[in-house]
């Protein structure tokens, strides 16, 4: 059996709206596959995943806390991938947001006032920008590869982060847990809705940022640049968009959402810094922005389908007892079948030598022109 | 003497998972394909190469399936970038993020089981020879598999014909195309290759680096082996001899960890990735060797056309 791609003239309207979801039922399809081989029921197993988790309106909440570092993250991680430029460094970026955010909280406890929290965020997205621009540096100085740098620097930060609560920042009371002080409560994120469940600012955040960006992609000229680089430098050269301009733009701008990201999960949903404060939420908004097909608002409704998962994943451990790493299956597979029909909108698949036995590629050339023909 | 001996032995240990994983990419990325997977191919070997080795209680079988897991975890890749064209940097990312995961809930039983350990080869007489014995004729099997695998995909890509047209397709799909070279065929043996690679690093992981089963236990190895292959330019005796130097970095950082040096260990910990990026920074300087070296339609999707 051989997969034949021919080029569509035009690219599918219907199947760019279509292979989400295609790819969603095929995930579906896939993991009850997967439960079956553990000796799963797998209609039991995908209620406990898919459907308890969000049953209750507190649970709702617990959605939209998973949700918001990932919609964040991946707004401005589909700003890069637009324009060809790879981050996947946001972990990093993320890990070294919180650490900046928490200077005020950690270092001055007496400083109270309305004036912390604002000045926590702006800080936690600086230290997100700051920690991007690195490899933007030497992406743009040297023109080394920026996939490499963005994800070693990942395993620096949380090192980084590792070191800070053990050593300089642990909690003198802290009975030697690994852990800085709670923060006060003028440095903690509101909830929106204290009498419902645990959901903070950090989900409004994201959805004006997701709103922002979508504005800018479509309404501006900056998001005309970064798609017009995106598909051909060439032509942006002619045009007179910098490309080395742009790498930094994407780099900070993806930076410092996923450094708010960062801050505003450990003000809001955490309440101080720990050696792990992140379940991969920089690396599942990869996953996250291609669901969304790199479209702010799309990536929206990935965000809660993925923030899903983590709580899908959850449930499943404590009710079945499979290891919670399944969360982190269904991603991988959601994320490949989303690639694997993306093709659908340029091509259309062919299956040749399926039904036919012959294998001989002489004969396959030949029927070839008669079905364009007979089409 | 005798703990330079050891030293020396331990850096081998080290340098050979890097190495094999990234012998192996180095074939990929010549035929022009960029498979980004590798870290996630690397930890199926690991946890594949265990279970098979704990099951059966032995370490032969277990290599076997480390190499057998890597190689059909990349002929996904495979599948969906030469068959289905999809875009190969986040193709490669999905294969790593899949495999992190599937490893993990594969491993859960095995966390804290004893292992099995491939045993070092030990020939009488030669061994015991005075300083090199040990060297030469006692270190464990991967590591004359990956010195001997260095040679020979040296000897195929510089040597043979089929070489030759490998590296053509790397430098110009449609050109080999054109010519009648069967392209994605090349790519797919090319993948499963480097695939198989990575599973016999990941196996070696498990099997004698540290026989046991952590979860995430190739910690950024896969991706060290992707930033070796571009240090190296493309040329497989540069990759052993960045192999050997990362394995002196990794096994410099533990023993300064162990001598109690008053450096937080979490620095020490992380200068194989700082030197990664170091290291990345001082070859991409370079411009003229990385142009005239890189496969030329590395990283983009080809589609024949009939």
């Amino acid at each position: 059996m051989r997969i034949e791609l021919v080029k569509r003239p035009q690219r599918s309207a219907l199947f760019s709206v279509l292979s989400p979801f295609i790819a969603f039922a095929l995930t579906i399809v896939a993991g009850g596959i997967m439960f079956a081989l553990l000796g799963v029921n797998p209609f039991s197993a995908f209620e406990i995943y898919f459907v308890e988790p969000i049953s209750q309106l507190w649970q709702l909440h617990e959605l939209a806390i998973k949700a918001a570092p990932l919609i964040l993250i991946a707004v401005g991680l589909s700003v890069c991938y637009k324009a060809n430029i790879w981050n996947i460094g946001a972990e990093g970026q993320f890990v070294f947001g919180a650490i900046f955010g928490s200077i005020i909280p950690v270092m001055f406890p007496g400083f109270e006032g309305p004036l912390v929290l604002p000045l926590m965020l702006l800080l936690g997205m600086l230290g997100g920008a700051l920690y991007a621009s690195i490899p933007a540096l030497l992406k743009t100085r040297f023109s080394t590869n920026e996939i490499l740098t963005s994800l070693m620097l990942v395993y620096v930060a949380q090192l980084f982060l590792d070191w800070m609560v053990r050593g300089p920042w642990r909690d003198p009371q802290g009975h030697g847990f690994p852990q800085t002080i709670q923060f006060g409560d003028w440095a903690v994120l509101p909830q929106l809705m204290p009498d419902d469940g645990r959901a903070n600012w950090g989900f409004v955040f994201a959805l004006v940022a997701a709103v922002a960006i979508w504005l800018m992609m479509s309404r501006m000229l900056k998001g005309f640049e970064v798609r017009v680089l995106g598909s051909s430098p060439r032509a942006g050269r002619f045009a007179g968009f910098g490309f080395n301009k742009m790498v930094f733009f994407c780099f900070l701008l993806s930076g410092a959402l996923a450094g708010l990201a960062g801050i505003s999960e450990v003000s809001g949903a955490i309440g101080q810094l720990q050696p792990v404060i992140s379940p991969g939420y920089g690396f599942t908004a990869i996953i996250v922005a291609f669901l969304g097909r790199l479209n702010p608002l799309g990536i929206v409704a990935a965000g809660l389908v993925l923030a899903l998962t983590y709580l899908g994943g959850e449930a499943v451990q404590s009710a079945l007892g499979i290891s919670d790493k399944v969360a982190r299956v269904f991603q991988g597979m959601l994320l490949f079948f989303v690639l694997g029909c993306d093709t659908l909108i340029h091509y259309r698949i062919r299956l040749i030598g399926l039904a036919l036995t012959k294998p001989n590629g002489a004969a396959k050339l030949d029927a070839a022109p008669k079905l364009e023909e007979a089409r | 003497m005798d703990i330079t001996i050891n030293i020396l032995l331990t850096i081998a240990t080290a340098a050979t998972p890097l190495l094999i994983a990234a012998i192996g990419e180095l074939v990929v990325e010549r035929s022009g394909v960029l498979n980004l997977g590798v870290e996630g191919m690397m930890i199926m070997g690991a946890v594949g190469g265990f279970g098979a080795g704990y099951l059966t209680g032995s370490p032969w079988i277990g290599l076997l399936a480390a190499i057998v897991v890597g190689a059909l975890f990349s002929l996904l890749f495979a599948v969906m970038t030469l068959s289905l064209a999809t875009n190969q940097v986040a193709t490669g990312l999905s294969l790593t993020l899949l495999g992190l995961g599937l490893s993990g809930m594969i491993g859960t039983s095995f966390v804290g089981q004893p292992g099995v350990r491939l045993p070092n080869l030990d020939i009488p007489v030669l061994t015991d020879i005075p300083v090199v014995g040990k060297l030469i004729f006692g270190q464990d099997p991967v590591f004359y598999i990956s010195i001997a695998l260095t040679a020979a995909v040296m000897w195929f890509l510089f040597k043979t014909r089929t070489g030759l047209t490998l590296r053509s397709i790397g430098d110009s799909h449609t050109s080999a195309h054109a010519l009648g070279i069967k392209v994605i065929r090349y790519r797919y043996l090319a993948v499963i290759f480097g695939g198989a690679c990575a599973g016999l690093a990941g196996g070696h992981l498990s099997l004698v680096y540290t026989p046991q089963w952590v979860e995430n236990m190739s910690a950024g190895r896969g991706w060290i082996a992707l930033a070796l292959v571009v240090f190296a330019s493309w040329r497989p005796w540069r990759v052993l001899a960045g192999a050997y130097i990362f394995g002196a970095v990794w096994i410099g950082q533990l023993h300064a960890q162990a001598f109690g040096i008053p450096v937080p260990s979490q620095f020490l910990s992380s200068l194989p990735y700082l030197a990664t990026v170091v290291v990345l920074v001082l070859i991409s300087r370079n411009k003229r060797l990385t142009m005239m070296n890189t496969p030329a339609s590395l990283g983009q999707p080809f589609v024949p056309d009939r």
